[in-house]
């Protein structure tokens, strides 16, 4: 299914970046760059203001538990003027931070404060980093896969909802 | 969203009220509490509170099948179910390489198009209601009982349908479906110059609507609102014709594009949206094409390790699908990019400036339902 | 005998037919209203593709009384710090004020409680718009925020079109002469024409003007539930709030009362002067019992006994009314009583008339914003209001003066105030094309950046 992308969009992106492209893949015919954290913001800077890619769809977070750099940010950008879609994907290690898109695509602002309620994972420079989901004085990041399934923060179902089991 | 650091002081050296709409309300639409900073009558900004129905669908996905899971993405959207099923089924499809056969693909465009009308209904009523008109809902609701009932008699359920599966259709067209569906759409354009009738040309609620919650072309793109609210903006894009899924690029339809990019515009948008559904679904019932309604897919789904993103013009704009398969029957991933979590991102930049009696003209037309904002 | 009994035996006997309509009036209306609260539900269900009430009675016809009860056996809630005096004076208010000035009203040449009085109209005008205190006080006793400003905005709506209105009025009143019911009336009868016909643009301002006094729809922002600011009614429950509530179909009923008597005729029968068409009399008559065939067709086709029973109950009150209305007309010792019953009748239907016109425009028309509301008020209807008071004199010293035909001076006179309509919408749709592309922000932020988030 996983092919190596080589198309001309890659090169460039390799001729920019270099060795922060980690990888340039094509998954069911959909291509994705995974990309190194640190010059995430220059990427999608770039991505936004030269390759065209104006549109943030979405943007979202991976878990792999048993990974060194457990999460995976994965970031899907649409261009207008091209009509293609491409994956930005990201690893991050447990307590990294990475740069906030939100002064680049505004939609950002609360695509990260959903990977931050869900995930933990903080983003630098972001306006307004809160959880936006559950309530603001939740304990734990439910997408996590250690979070269990059935698991709730049971101090503040306690004590805002006055259940005594905390379930 | 920007919160000021310090209260603004405003001409009278007053600080900024803050007005809760809180999640109770006749016209939010479902549990959203806005706060509202009041400088007077005047918005100054908002911060929306949502949360209040998060049922962490994303996390239950990953406990349960592929096939297990379709009827879950019915509840997110559940005034359009029939979208959501469709943009699940096509993408766990693409994961698993199958595609589903001719005839699944048409009858779900049919299905499809029918949901975006009964939304758009929906959206019609609720809206024109929050600003006082109290007969078109009930118009509304009149037409959208005619689609349940084809819905209803097609797979069972009227609100949530889990009406596809994942490799094409379980249920077979029953016979007077074609009818049924030509019936109704013939009824419809009357209908629909009903509601032009009362309300289009209505100077109380042009003046209501015209120049309320503009959102430019740019700010759209950047605030990544889609669907009629891209459309409104001048941005002639629709995914249907960008990206054609299911038999979209089979029909001919246009793309309604409206000017101003404000409310007025977002109703004219979505009204011509119901008659171009219209004409698709009298295009489709005309060829329905033979065959087998189920792809070449197993019993139990196990798609190759990988993952897909695959997104579909919903009513409310583009609803994706972000799916992670590490090779087992369940996924390992899924993400639901809703329409409505991101349009609703745009309510501060549209209302800014309103008074507060547009606030609710503003979140009707944003036409967002909390159960897809929350998941 | 003691003389404060006799003088009150004294007073009693001078006042008593005043007394018994005072009484009347006070009794039915309540009853009234909750039926016309009734017919709006039906009717609005009607045009809504719906039924509106069933089950209360057949075809819902007890759904009032249950509401009644409902609301009078419900748990009495005062707000924490309210002023409980103010409290329970301000509905107080707004219901007295509706039915004190429905004294003044003349249902039919023989129904009126303060007879004859020479300044019928402008009691009526005046003591109905002490109703403004009801609101004022009920929004102010609730002691919260929103109440108070739902209050005001109530009160400033009130007060603006009220202005509309009464120069509305004093257009008609050039016209008949005198403030007094039946002299107006009278006037009409005499010009064989009624004024709507001699003032079109009046009437027409003061329909407006008088769906906005009673907070009707197009102009309901302050009483509306979709309305963030809850109106003064939020506080109040059970039966305080059904005396807001009726007193607001009180009111309208009165201003109903005063279009018809100033515009509309009045207790005059279509086409009074012309004797040839004097067989319209009988109209009154048939058309009860043409309700009351119909009542008894439907009575055969209800589902359960109690209601056929009900329905055939109906259509007989309805043929012992036609009857009351109809043999006066050919029992020549009974014919006193037609003008007053007749009168009535017509005097009525016309009300009913108007009060379906609000009903319709209430389920038809979108809400105006409260800004909006205002500037319609301000800017359109008392310019128009003035400019008309202003063409209609014209047109009488036109006609007294220099011997015109009062038709010509007044279609003249009214296309100039048309023009001045026109004119003024138009400034108007000037107006708000420079507000809305002041406040609506269309900046294009080309460097994206620049969105701080």
């Amino acid at each position: 299914m996983q092919v190596p992308l080589d198309n001309d969009m890659a090169k460039r992106y390799r001729e920019r970046f270099g060795a922060a492209i980690l990888d340039a893949v094509e998954d069911r015919k959909q291509p994705y760059l995974v990309v190194a954290c640190e010059q995430f913001s220059e990427i999608a800077r770039y991505s936004r203001d030269v390759e065209k890619f104006d549109l943030l769809e979405d943007y979202t977070a991976v878990d792999w538990p048993r990974r060194e750099k457990r999460f995976d940010l994965i970031a899907v950008l649409y261009s207008f003027p091209h009509n293609m879609r491409l994956r930005l994907k990201i690893p991050l290690g447990a307590s990294e931070q990475v740069a906030s898109l939100a002064r680049i695509w505004p939609t950002a602002n609360w695509l990260e404060r959903e990977i931050f309620d869900m995930f933990g994972i903080s983003f630098a420079g972001h306006p307004d980093l809160k959880r936006i989901l559950l309530p603001e004085e939740w304990q734990g990041h439910p997408l996590r896969k250690d979070y269990d399934i059935l698991q709730q923060d049971e101090a503040w179902v306690r004590e805002n909802l006055g259940i005594e089991s905390g379930q | 969203m920007h919160d000021d650091a310090t209260q603004k002081n405003t001409l009278l050296g007053a600080d900024e009220l803050v007005l809760n709409m809180g999640p109770q309300h006749p016209s939010t639409h479902g549990v959203l509490r806005v706060k509202l900073k009041l400088d007077g009558e005047r918005v100054r900004g908002t911060e929306c509170v949502i949360g209040y129905l998060h049922r962490g669908v994303e996390k239950i996905a990953e406990h349960r099948t592929y096939q297990q899971f379709a009827p879950y993405v019915d509840r997110m959207d559940y005034v359009a179910a029939v979208s959501n099923g469709l943009g699940y089924c096509e993408a766990v499809e693409k994961l698993m390489n199958v595609e589903a056969p001719p005839r699944a693909r048409v009858i779900r465009t049919i299905l499809t198009e029918l949901q975006r009308i009964a939304s758009h209904l929906l959206w019609l009523g609720t809206h024109a209601l929050d600003i006082g008109a109290l007969t078109p809902l009930f118009y509304c609701m009149r037409e959208r009982e005619e689609i349940l009932k084809i819905f209803e008699k097609y797979c069972g359920a009227r609100l949530t349908t889990h009406a596809f599966r994942i490799g094409g259709l379980q249920y077979e067209a029953y016979d007077t479906l074609e009818k049924d569906v030509e019936r109704f759409c013939k009824d419809f354009e009357r209908r629909v110059q009903e509601y032009v009738d009362l309300l289009t040309g209505n100077s109380i609620w042009i003046g209501r609507t015209r120049g309320v919650g503009v959102l430019s072309a740019a700010d759209c793109i950047a605030l990544g609102a889609s669907g009629p609210i891209l459309r409104a903006s001048g941005v002639k894009w629709d995914l249907r014709r960008a990206q054609p899924y299911a038999a979209y690029d089979q029909y001919k339809f246009e793309i309604p594009v409206g000017t101003n990019g404000d409310t007025y515009d977002r109703y004219m948008v979505r009204m011509e949206e119901m008659r171009q559904s219209r004409l698709i679904c009298l295009q489709a019932i005309e060829n329905i094409p033979a065959g087998p309604i189920l792809g070449k897919v197993g019993k139990v789904l196990k798609p190759p390790p990988g993952e897909i993103y695959h997104s579909i013009e919903a009513p409310k704009g583009i609803l994706g699908y972000y799916i992670v398969s590490d090779g087992t029957t369940q996924p390992y991933r899924v993400r639901i990019r809703p329409p409505s979590f991101v349009n609703l991102q745009a309510l501060d930049k549209m209302v800014r400036g309103h008074l507060v009696a547009d606030v609710v003209a503003i979140i009707g037309t944003l036409d967002i339902v909390l159960g897809e904002v929350d998941r | 005998m003691n003389p404060t009994v006799q003088a009150l035996l004294q007073f009693l006997q001078t006042w008593w037919v005043e007394l018994a309509s005072g009484f009347v009036i006070v009794a039915a209306v309540p009853l009234v209203a909750g039926y016309v609260v009734l017919v709006e539900r039906k009717l609005m269900a009607d045009m809504q593709a719906r039924l509106g009430p069933m089950r209360v009675g057949p075809h819902g016809l007890l759904q009032p009384i249950a509401d009644a009860v409902k609301l009078l056996i419900k748990e009495d809630i005062i707000p924490d710090n309210a002023d409980k005096v103010i409290f329970w004076l301000a509905p107080v208010v707004s219901m007295t004020a509706a039915l004190t000035s429905m004294g003044a009203i003349a249902f039919g040449p023989a129904f009126q409680v303060a007879r004859d009085i020479n300044v019928g109209l402008l009691f009526i005008v005046g003591v109905s718009s002490l109703g403004l205190f009801g609101i004022v006080l009920g929004g102010w006793a609730s002691n919260s925020h929103y109440s108070i400003i739902g209050a005001l905005r109530s009160t400033a709506q009130l007060v603006s079109y009220e202005t509309a209105a009464g120069l509305a009025i004093v257009s008609g009143l050039l016209l008949a002469g005198s403030l007094k019911i039946h002299a107006i009336v009278d006037a009409q009868y005499q010009n064989h024409v009624w004024f709507i016909f001699l003032a079109p643009v009046a009437f027409f301002i003061y329909a407006v003007a008088s769906i906005a006094e009673t907070n009707r729809a197009p102009f309901d922002l302050p009483e509306a539930e979709s309305e963030l600011v809850a109106g003064y009614m939020t506080e109040y429950s059970g039966f305080r709030w059904a005396l807001y509530f009726l007193g607001e179909y009180a009111n309208m009923i009165v201003v109903g009362a005063v279009a018809t008597t100033l515009f509309l005729g009045g207790w005059l029968r279509p086409f009074p002067n012309v004797h040839w068409l004097n067989w319209l009399d009988v109209l009154p008559a048939l058309f009860t019992a043409a309700v009351g065939v119909y009542c008894a067709r439907r009575a055969g086709k209800q589902p359960v006994a109690v209601q056929t029973w009900f329905m055939w109950g109906v259509a007989w009150a309805c043929f012992a009314v036609a009857a009351i209305l109809a043999v006066p007309l050919f029992v020549a010792p009974l014919k006193f009583v037609v003008p007053g019953l007749h009168g009535a009748f017509w005097f009525l239907l016309k009300v009913g008339g108007y009060i379906y016109l609000f009903m319709w425009l209430r389920f038809t028309l979108p809400r105006y914003r409260f800004d909006q509301l205002m500037s319609l008020g301000w800017y359109i209807l008392i310019p128009l209001a003035i400019v008309n008071v202003f063409c209609v004199g014209l047109a009488m010293i036109c006609e007294t003066e220099y011997g015109w035909n009062r038709w010509v001076a007044l279609v003249v006179t009214t296309m100039f105030t048309l023009g001045t309509a026109l004119f003024l919408l138009h400034l108007h749709e000037k107006r708000t094309a420079a507000a809305s592309s002041a406040t609506g922000v269309t900046e294009q932020p080309a460097p994206q950046d620049t969105y701080a988030g």
